[in-house]
């Protein structure tokens, strides 16, 4: 257990709790965080839940997979601390991260 | 539809569309109390990995929830579970339930979604024979799926192949019926067809096409064991698995007299033809924006973009349902992603390499993109997603050449 703050683009938070082994997606989705979709249930095919990393969290989020870069490289968004979030899996390290949320998912 | 004093909106149906609806009402704040009535005992879940990674016993119930149900409860909504609406009194603005009682809506929304359909031959009866909708098929499936049994599935569309997949991976034998002459023939080209092909027949799967199943043979407990072709030939089974599509549930629809054809027939707002009904997801057939027709489409898609239109429609705010359609699809080691619908092109282009398990195939008609089918190629998807909604002119020359990157046609 432990918390997770989403930040809207309008700057609204979201303070969350989730358990390890979930998905940034679906903690997100858990909560009904508004712009973070994950139509397709996390099976990285929709590229709907686009998030970015607060700077000094990213290199706990693991790497961005092949099939993932190729989704994310089509959003206008793009930043360098970018990832689905279907496609982290959360650890406890991962305790009091921030994640930026986009304007518009793709 | 708003107005000052709390009105009450049910919500027919616990599925995908349900549940996506929910989740848009509450995160627009929608000011009515919401009931949901569905069916099933579960609150809304995903369908999709019922066929691949939940059958494969890979995650368990509740990661298929949309939600945990709490959110639902936190937000005021009601969800009435394993109850069944019988009837809809559009006169008195009514519901009668399974459980005899009645329940008042001032907004009703049906997402009744749709049933399988039945395979009517000889034999069809017989222990042992599977469809799967539901959590509750999948479960009964899944149970005998034990390493070295023989499976038959009848359908090779996107369920008969996931579950061709799903059930390969456990250590079943697996023999795919097809009636048509290649997999897939309804909702893609001969490229992706040949190439799914070759991958379940490598994968061990029995892939036979054009094969017509007329009946099943019983053993004497009553259990099937066999299946019957047209040509006269026989396959021998322990389980079988009817995976040939669904029907539209529009009975209840019908029987309160509301406009249905092949679906309840509903605006670009999702508004049936009574100002006091919405309708959405699979049990639809709505006015399509895109393909400016009446189209009716069995997708998660469709669901969950028809879902935010009805919210919207809801809180008296205008937003039209105008995207095109997309589907997914994974099997083994390749990721399909479908955008657009192909059945009209007049030419089809080859981008990437079959050989390499990467590659997408573009459907023109009249010289513009209108779908795009990609396999382990999810650009190929996006950069389609953005070409089919633009209903952009892009020669085949250029589409095929690996030397102009496909971002740079958007």
């Amino acid at each position: 257990m432990g918390k997770i703050i989403f930040i809207e683009h309008d700057d609204t938070e979201h303070v969350t709790e989730f358990r390890a082994g979930s998905t940034l997606m679906q903690v997100a989705v858990d909560n009904a965080v508004p712009g973070i979709d994950g139509d397709c249930g996390g099976e990285c095919a929709c590229g709907t839940c686009h998030m970015i990393v607060a700077d000094e969290w990213f290199g706990n989020t693991g790497t961005v997979g092949d099939a993932e870069e190729q989704m994310l490289s089509m959003t206008p968004e793009r930043a360098r601390t970018s990832r689905l979030g279907c496609q982290v899996e959360i650890t406890e390290a991962m305790d009091g991260m921030t994640v930026h949320l986009p304007e518009f998912q793709m | 539809m708003i107005n000052k004093n709390k009105e009450v909106t049910v919500i027919i149906g616990g599925g995908h569309a349900a549940g996506t609806l929910l989740t848009a009402l509450l995160q627009k704040k929608y000011p009515h109390k919401v009931v949901m009535v569905s069916e099933e005992p579960h609150p809304p879940y995903q369908r999709p990995p019922l066929s691949k990674n939940y059958l494969a016993g890979e995650v368990d119930k509740a990661s298929l929830y949309l939600k945990p149900p709490s959110i639902y409860e936190k937000a005021g909504q009601q969800l009435r579970l394993g109850v069944r609406v019988e009837q809809i009194n559009r006169d008195d603005k009514n519901l009668i339930l399974s459980d005899q009682s009645t329940l008042k809506y001032d907004q009703l929304v049906l997402a009744t979604g749709s049933h399988v359909r039945r395979l009517n031959v000889r034999g069809s009866d017989l222990k042992g024979i599977h469809y799967l909708h539901d959590i509750a098929d999948t479960d009964a499936l899944r149970r005998e799926l034990v390493p070295g049994k023989r499976l038959v599935i009848v359908g090779g569309g996107y369920i008969g192949l996931e579950v061709a997949a799903s059930a390969t991976k456990q250590g079943v034998k697996v023999t795919v019926l097809e009636a048509a002459d290649r997999l897939m023939q309804r909702v893609t080209g001969p490229e992706i067809s040949e190439f799914l092909y070759a991958k379940h027949t490598s994968a061990g799967v029995d892939v036979r096409l054009g094969a017509a199943v007329i009946g099943f043979e019983s053993d004497d407990q009553g259990c099937v064991n066999g299946v019957t072709l047209a040509d006269g030939g026989k396959v021998s089974a322990d389980i079988v698995l009817v995976s040939i599509g669904v029907i539209p549930e529009t009975a209840l629809a019908e029987n309160a007299g509301l406009l249905c054809d092949d679906g309840v027939v509903v605006d670009e707002f999702t508004r049936t033809d009574d100002p006091d009904i919405l309708a959405i997801g699979d049990c639809t057939r709505h006015h399509n924006l895109f393909f400016d027709k009446r189209q009716r489409l069995e997708s998660v898609a469709n669901a969950v973009e028809q879902a935010r239109t009805a919210a919207a429609t809801l809180m008296s705010e205008e937003k039209p349902y105008d995207s095109p359609p997309w589907f997914w699809s994974n099997q083994y080691d390749v990721r399909l992603q479908m955008v657009g619908l192909s059945q009209n092109h007049d030419q089809r282009v080859l981008r990437g390499s079959i050989l390499d398990k990467e590659f997408a195939v573009f459907y023109l008609c009249l010289g513009h993109v209108i779908a795009v089918d990609a396999v382990n190629f999810p650009v190929a998807f996006m950069v389609g997603k953005q070409l089919v909604k633009l209903r952009k002119s892009v020669s085949a020359e250029v589409l095929s050449n690996p030397n102009i990157e496909l971002k740079s046609l958007i």
